[in-house]
């Protein structure tokens, strides 16, 4: 505990915000993966955590120990790129996954889907033949 | 006086990002659906690498971040193979 | 050069990445270039047209849309997720014509709308060129259509294309 002690209060308050900030918002996302009802909904949830969840305690971090080293410690923003690069392809993959799911289920599982634009006015690039099909490819 | 600041707030992260990992948990186990339980399983490895972090930064050692860099790397490959699985029904095609 | 470093940037992040890890000296320095050099031949040999960015100068004012974005987002989702049950917030699918067809520009897009808290990427059809969304609170989707057809495609489209 000596090296926290050490730490003077104008660094030990920012530090103490941004964990708390960043450990309150991945404990409302996991409340919201468990409480949520469907599962397109808990999908946003978890991207709380790996956002300002992530960022502000990789900050503290950095910030702690770049005061406890005594040197710049910058390898907690290794971590922080890579949760925000991987997460959305994970979430990404796995909302593919579940319609692909619900759309081989067929029926009632198989969400609503609204039209596309009601009024393309972009795309002069696009013929007019592009109808709202249901095109299944891969992105 | 900022030693007692900066436990505070690390203890109530612990207690936070552990009770985010209970209520992934619960979800894992409720399911219904396996696409929910990976989902949980992803949130799950992101807040357990945070609580080590964090543990890291009550102890003053940084000897918690390898383990939280190789969570974070092994969280991705078992969701993504795991998200890969659930659509097509195997993981190498 | 160009078979020596057939991919600069992604070379170069591995270098930063690998000093990062390690520590800023010439020895590791050396080290991280040739594994870096090896990385580039060994992607080359995976994937090999290299993405062709355009204007670098667009990247810094992406980069600052998405970070307030992000927190913006963040404060709205948070808020949302503690009244739930309350808000009478309804989720919604929003579906979008996309006139950017660069798949490096599709994956950053890809990218920034799911590491947004708010908005998840479903689908896309690349004959269709139709994008599938889903939104948090479908009470806000014409904004979400505003955020991804007028600020973030005709940005990737500068960058990209």
């Amino acid at each position: 505990m000596t090296a926290l002690a050490d730490v003077p209060l104008a660094l030990a308050i920012p530090i103490a915000a941004l964990v708390v900030l960043g450990s309150t918002l991945t404990l409302i996302g996991a409340t919201g993966v468990l409480r949520l009802q469907s599962f397109y909904d808990r999908l946003h949830a978890p991207t709380l955590a790996t956002s300002w969840g992530t960022g502000a305690i990789i900050i503290a971090s950095a910030l702690l120990f770049t005061f406890i080293d005594g040197r710049a410690v910058v390898h907690e923003f290794v971590i922080g790129a890579f949760i925000v690069l991987t997460t959305p392809v994970t979430l990404m993959m796995l909302g593919r996954a579940a319609l692909e799911r619900d759309r081989a289920e067929g029926g009632k599982a198989m969400p609503e889907m609204p039209e596309p634009d009601p009024s393309p006015d972009h795309g002069p690039d696009r013929g007019p033949d592009r109808g709202p099909n249901h095109g299944r490819s891969e992105t | 006086m900022s030693a007692t600041i900066l436990i505070i707030a690390l203890a109530y992260a612990q207690v936070a990002l552990a009770l985010a990992g209970v209520l992934l948990g619960l979800r894992i186990l409720w399911g219904p659906r396996a696409q929910d339980r990976v989902l949980a399983l992803d949130a799950l490895y992101v807040a357990i690498m945070l609580l080590l972090l964090v543990t890291g930064m009550r102890l003053g050692t940084a000897f918690f971040f390898e383990a939280a860099t190789v969570i974070a790397i092994m969280g991705f490959v078992t969701s993504v193979a795991l998200a890969k699985f659930l659509s097509r029904g195997e993981v190498i095609e | 050069m160009t078979r020596l470093f057939p991919h600069p940037v992604l070379s170069l992040f591995l270098i930063l990445l690998w000093l990062m890890l390690t520590r800023f000296s010439l020895g590791y320095l050396l080290l991280g270039t040739v594994l870096s050099l090896v990385a580039g031949w060994a992607y080359s040999a995976l994937h090999s047209p290299r993405p062709r960015v355009r204007r670098w100068d667009v990247m810094p004012r992406l980069a600052w849309t998405l970070f307030s974005d992000i927190v913006w987002s963040n404060l709205t989702v948070a808020r949302l997720l503690l009244t739930e049950g309350r808000s009478g917030r309804k989720s919604a699918f929003l579906r979008v014509r996309l006139n950017i067809t660069n798949p490096n520009a599709l994956a950053l897009l890809a990218i920034i709308l799911t590491a947004t808290p708010g908005t998840a990427w479903v689908e896309y059809g690349s004959d269709s060129g139709i994008l599938t969304v889903h939104i948090f609170n479908g009470a806000e989707a014409g904004h979400y259509r505003h955020i991804i057809c007028d600020i973030y495609e005709p940005m990737l489209m500068e960058i990209f294309e």
